[in-house]
């Protein structure tokens, strides 16, 4: 099994029934891309109108995305591949001033 | 393989910059973006030494990073103020009570006086109150237009030279389209200045976040770890800006210099001399700044206290009308109840 953490602020955390922090596994026998995984979530985690939180296959504009800390524009975005004990951080910047 | 960071200080970089695209590590991002708001402030003359400077805080991510970085800068480079904090209470349950816990944490992290000043002692009205009078349209009107004035009644409390507000550049370039898609010429005058008011009575505003991207606000907040409030509003967001938003941040996924142009192309504009501009004056009634006679927050607050809530909403000259009906109406009352009185005996 892959392990992964996922973390929600900002505001993005109300899009996922509230819930600021939770480890998932997923199947291991295939690769997962952050891609894949943004699919994932919208099928199985995601709690609020897909359209604040996806658009096309990626994220909504204005949601960070961060792997251990690391912006995922330095990471090959969606291509990225998930890798044991990822960290992954999800911050909206839409919410609040 | 990871890549290194571009101030070539050996560290593995975190993050993308969206205004330089390039790739940092915490520390070097840090350094820039501090360093970036210090120049901001020292090039558009913000701040004299020995000044009083109110920071108008809400608990979001923007006022609590201006915060931080302010008093900062205020220590490293001397700039010799004296910083305090003003928030607004709007009265909303359940939103600005949780929000303004984030401020009071933000007094004392920062030891910075705090000052809260509540829409019930300034107006008599608290939002939740004025939303069960009426309903769910037009009350981002009055809540907006009662902030930008309870900000300057603060200013006047706390005796301060200036009000700092946490608009970022983002922001800004989201007011630019919007005063464009409306032709709000007046507003478009100034919503690029980095420094408003001053003139006779008014307290000068200014925004110190003026060039600085959301995205490195979060980013920033985020690696220091800062804590912010960021629910939205529990009345009907601002569906307007909210287009122009999400408009903005699709052109800045394809460009992300587009914030940095709208806000260039803002300041670029010039309207013709011959374009009516509003005067800005003060309220005969209420003594604040304001370019119409009664300001806009005393024409509201009559509607509220005459249970005309849509007065000051549209046209002068509707309300005018539903004044002067108002007034008729209570007349012939009178006179009813006075003929009443006058049959008992
Ligand atoms: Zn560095
Ligand atoms: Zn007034």
């Amino acid at each position: 099994m892959l392990k992964i953490n996922l973390d929600f602020s900002g505001g993005a955390e109300v899009l996922f029934n509230n819930i600021k922090k939770r480890q998932l596994s997923l199947e291991s026998e295939k690769k997962w891309t952050l891609r894949d995984f943004l699919q994932y979530m919208k099928e199985n985690l995601l709690t609020e109108r897909l359209e604040l939180f996806i658009q096309g296959d990626s994220v909504r504009p204005g949601i960070l995305v961060l792997v251990n800390d690391i912006d995922w524009e330095l990471l090959g975005e969606l291509d990225y591949e998930i890798k044991q004990n990822d960290n992954i951080s999800f911050i909206s910047t839409l919410h609040g001033g | 393989m990871p890549i290194l960071c571009k101030a070539e200080c050996g560290n593995k970089a975190t993050l993308k910059r969206p205004k330089t695209a390039d790739a940092l590590c915490k520390n070097c991002f840090f350094n820039a973006f501090e360093l970036e708001i210090h120049e901001t402030i020292t090039r558009s003359h913000l701040f004299k030494p020995g000044q009083r400077v109110a920071i108008a805080a809400s608990g979001g991510k923007d006022s609590t990073v201006l915060a931080h970085v302010m008093k900062l800068l205020n220590e490293k480079f001397n700039y010799g103020l004296k910083l305090v904090l003003l928030s607004i209470d709007e009265g909303i349950t359940g939103y600005r009570d949780d929000s303004l816990e984030t401020v009071k944490q933000n007094r004392d992290d920062y030891e910075m006086e705090l000052k809260i000043l509540s829409y019930e002692e300034l107006y008599g009205w608290t939002m939740d109150r004025i939303v069960e009078k009426i309903g769910r349209t037009n009350n981002c009107t009055f809540c907006g237009v009662f902030r930008r004035q309870a900000l300057d009644r603060g200013a006047q409390l706390l005796k301060v030279d200036c009000v700092a507000t946490g608009h970022n550049a983002d922001d800004i370039a989201e007011t630019v389209l919007m005063n464009i898609l409306r032709g709000d010429t007046a507003r478009l005058r100034r919503c690029t200045d980095i420094k408003t008011g001053g003139a006779e009575n008014s307290i000068p505003r200014v925004k110190p976040l003026k060039y600085t991207y959301e995205k490195e606000i979060v980013m920033y907040a985020h690696f220091k770890k800062l804590v912010y409030f960021s629910t939205e509003c529990i009345f009907a967001p601002n569906a307007y800006r909210g287009h122009a938003r999400a408009f903005l941040k699709d052109l800045e996924k394809i460009r992300p210099s587009v914030i940095m142009d709208i806000i260039h192309s803002g300041e670029q504009l010039q309207i013709r001399e011959s374009v009516k501009k509003p005067i800005r004056g003060i309220c005969s009634n209420c003594g604040f700044v304001s370019s119409c006679q009664p300001c806009k927050a005393c024409v509201l607050l009559e509607g509220l206290n005459r249970s005309l809530p849509k007065l000051g909403i549209g046209k002068r000259s509707k309300s005018e009308k539903m004044k002067a009906q108002q007034d008729l109406e209570r007349q012939v009352i009178l006179r009813e109840k006075a003929n009443l009185v006058k049959n008992d005996f």
